[in-house]
């Protein structure tokens, strides 16, 4: 926010004189106001491993994100590289493997990937897109400039607390909002809707109107509010693996009025849980005979099966080289500098700097199965030293980077916390960026993990429009 | 509409009327024993324990209290207050994208305000503003329903759902009091009974209406007709009925299925309300005629799950 001590930066200084002249009292109530908004609408996630009280509420801070016009116009044109050079990548992988026998990216780390799925292989997905939504975690480097920390292919979340906060903001600094001309989010809904929609197969009568769902795991999944929410939003049926089932290999759903078929399934399940024929037998969230009726062509799932290859952290590390491969373009947006562990020499160093590293396993998310090097104990790091030895592929390092701070309305005054920033990108016929991104806060002083899963909040992201 | 969502939304309507009707019985309970003797107070409390189809103590002892605190806050009890609200907010949570925000926000505030009570001496005092808030609280859902909710299938099953247990509920009502207390049909009750009648009305939140429509003077041949056969009061059996089917029928339009078999049975049963005689009901027997009414009700219920919640996926396939 602060380009030196008391002196806000440009974009900043219409926020900044709002908080000085703004009574504490007045924000206490409006912070007060918000979270008992959020309590009342039910904008929980839940905890994993938490007995008590699963559900919790989202924190929420007051204080918005400012990113001007110039930034977002990079942000936006480095994504777009990057989730087209991504989903040529998957194509690739899942068909002749070009990539590989070019020797860009090593074929064991492709086939070694716990997320590579063979099934996939030769298998045409609708129109070629493997990735219809993604949402890349940015992280603001020291020198100001925007860096990928990490890809989320699989079935990235948050974006209906970006749409909860933007309202509440909107409801607290009306003129301030106004005054400032923020670009508008609110229809990610309707751009997420158009985005599905063209990968309905054709059938024979074609049918105008496809019928597109919302597969969720069910209420105790941890995004179970975004599920309900986005598919309010669309104004598409929100189903469950019981709600489905697969006859000819069609996918229908059970209704009130008889089954119907489903041309769409947006799916918020991971792969492994999709279908307990092709995949775990154990998983009751699934439909049986799914993946064949994917398969047959009937029925076009977002995003496609097997996307994890391409999130899995240690092909991040070739992210920029697959940009230069198959676009012949430099890449937009740097990527976090990483070491891969199952390289011997890159494996030394990181073992004699686990004190300053943070390594990370390849295929988790949410912040789970992370060591943070300068905050560790010397146990800690032993137990990664260990687990590293054991299994090499799966596990990079980073630098611990000192992500850059925003401030944050707690315990009455405004304080610096660390924050990173997830911005959605949509890529179907036409590529959408809503202008924006859930802005995730370190809310523990000092913490560097943003997840809501470990303590983090969020805040709302205002991107300026010229 | 899916099945499961349509199945949520039904349950989670019942449970919201059923914890309303407990709310309500116990805070006219409340109120009556004010004015009455401890013994016909027990007397009271077995009819709501078998009004309510709650188990009797087990050591045969009516203590206020202990009978209260299972009935309300007691969450190892399926049917209390709180497992009732619990029930209906975990159906809708399950289905929220089906209702308005405004309705999940009106539910979820009832039960945090409900969930946040904590039993104890000096609440049991003032209890009945506990009482006063669910039921407001169910009004106040019922308005935001019907206001902010698109009247199609989904709300139909509200209907639906709302109305089959009212249904069940007043009739077994109507059926543990006219056989357990002793009334001489069309004359006007006296001094301590007509407290018992008092309560039967407000108990179906009916005692002003009736007032209206056959004045303060009460007759058990006519409290029973008002909660039986009157038309127009929405907590009497026939309107529930009527209420029943007309929801039945417009679901069978809309999901285009000849549901020949909850539609005629509900019919059937308003037929029957609607040619009652209170007269002839009362001679041969009230307590006959409200069990066959509940007997009916139950079947229309089993027949609405077999159609559209629970049907054989054969079935639908050759549909």
């Amino acid at each position: 926010m602060f380009e030196a001590p008391g002196v806000p930066r440009p974009h900043y200084k219409a926020l900044f004189q709002t908080l000085l002249e703004l009574p504490p009292e007045e924000m206490r109530k409006s912070q007060q106001a918000a979270d008992l908004s959020f309590l009342h609408q039910g904008i929980t996630f839940t905890v994993y491993g938490n007995d008590e009280g699963t559900e919790r509420v989202f924190p929420n801070d007051l204080l918005p994100r400012i990113i001007p016009h110039h930034e977002w116009r990079k942000i936006e044109s480095g994504l777009t590289q990057r989730i087209a050079a991504l989903n040529l990548f998957l194509e690739d992988v899942y068909h002749g493997g070009r990539i590989l026998a070019d020797g860009i990216v090593p074929r064991e780390l492709v086939y070694s990937c716990r997320h590579f799925r063979r099934e996939m292989r030769n298998l045409t997905v609708p129109r070629g897109i493997y990735v219809s939504i993604c949402g890349t975690d940015l992280v603001r480097l020291p020198d100001g400039s925007f860096a990928v920390l990490e890809d989320n292919l699989r079935v990235p979340s948050g974006v209906s607390y970006m749409l909860a906060n933007r309202k509440v903001l909107k409801k607290v600094f009306p003129t301030l909002f106004r005054d400032y001309g923020v670009s508008p989010v609110e229809h990610y809904a309707q751009a997420l809707l158009a985005t599905l929609r063209p990968l309905s197969p054709l059938h024979s009568p074609p049918r105008h109107e496809p019928t597109v769902v919302l597969l969720t795991p069910g209420v105790f999944n941890s995004a179970y509010f975004e599920h309900t929410f986005l598919a309010q939003q669309m104004g598409i049926e929100l189903v469950e693996g019981r709600d489905l089932l697969v006859h000819d290999n069609v996918v229908y759903m059970r209704t009130t009025a008889g089954l119907k078929r489903v041309d769409v399934i947006y799916r918020r399940v991971d792969d492994d849980f999709l279908d307990p024929l092709s995949f775990r037998r154990d998983s009751s969230l699934g439909v049986p005979g799914l993946f064949n009726a994917y398969r047959a062509g009937s029925v076009a799932l977002a995003n496609a099966v097997g996307t994890g290859v391409a999130d899995d952290k240690a092909i991040y590390a070739y992210v920029p080289a697959i940009i230069r491969y198959y676009l012949g373009e430099e890449p937009i947006l740097a990527n976090v500098q990483t070491y891969l562990l199952s390289d011997p020499s890159q494996r030394k160093y990181v073992l004699e700097h686990l004190g300053e590293l943070v390594v990370k396993a390849v295929g988790e998310s949410g912040g789970y199965g992370m060591l943070i090097g300068p905050h560790s104990t010397a146990e800690q790091r032993e137990e990664f030293r260990q687990r590293i030895l054991a299994e090499p592929r799966n596990y990079i390092a980073q630098p611990t980077l000192s992500l850059s701070r925003a401030p944050c309305f707690l315990d009455g005054e405004a304080q610096a916390r660390h924050v990173d920033l997830r911005p959605y990108i949509l890529y179907g016929e036409n590529v959408t960026l809503v202008p924006g991104g859930l802005t995730r806060v370190a809310l523990r002083r000092g913490s560097l993990v943003v997840n809501s899963s470990q303590g983090g909040g969020s805040k709302d992201t205002w991107v300026l429009r010229a | 509409m899916l099945s499961r969502v349509a199945d949520s939304l039904y349950w989670m309507s019942r449970y919201l009327e059923r914890a309303e009707h407990t709310a309500r019985l116990i805070d006219v309970d409340f109120q009556l024993r004010l004015d009455q003797s401890p013994e016909a107070g027990s007397g009271r409390w077995l009819r709501l324990l078998e009004a309510l189809q709650a188990p009797r103590p087990e050591d045969g002892k009516i203590d206020a209290t202990t009978l209260t605190h299972i009935l309300t806050l007691d969450k190892t009890n399926p049917s209390s207050i709180i497992s009732c609200v619990a029930a209906a907010r975990e159906n809708l949570r399950q289905v929220r994208e089906q209702c308005s925000s405004e309705m999940w926000e009106q539910l979820n505030r009832l039960y945090l305000q409900v969930n946040s009570t904590i039993s104890s001496e000096a609440w049991l005092l003032h209890s009945y503003v506990f009482f006063r808030a669910v039921q407001e609280g169910a009004h106040l859902f019922q308005g935001v329903t019907d206001s902010t909710m698109s009247h199609g299938e989904g709300w139909q099953y509200i209907q639906l759902g709302r109305y089959v247990e009212r249904t069940d509920a007043v009739a077994r009502l109507i059926g543990t009091h006219l056989s357990r207390l002793p009334y001489s049909p069309d004359q006007a009750v006296e001094s301590e009974e007509y407290l018992e009648w008092v309560g039967l009305l407000k108990s179906c939140a009916a005692f002003e209406a009736y007032c209206k429509k056959y004045t303060a003077e009460l007759r058990p041949l006519r409290v029973a007709e008002f909660l039986l056969l009157n038309l127009e009061f929405p907590h009497s059996v026939r309107f529930s009925v009527d209420m029943v089917h007309a929801a039945l029928r417009a679901i069978a339009e809309m999901t285009e299925r000849k549901a020949e078999q909850p539609v005629r049975l509900a019919g059937r049963l308003r037929a029957t309300l609607s040619f009652g005689q209170i007269d002839e009901i009362i001679a041969s027997g009230a307590n006959a005629y409200v069990q066959s009414v509940r007997q009916q009700c139950g079947q229309a219920h089993t027949a609405i799950h077999q159609i559209y919640f629970d049907y054989p996926v054969e079935s639908a396939l050759n549909h």
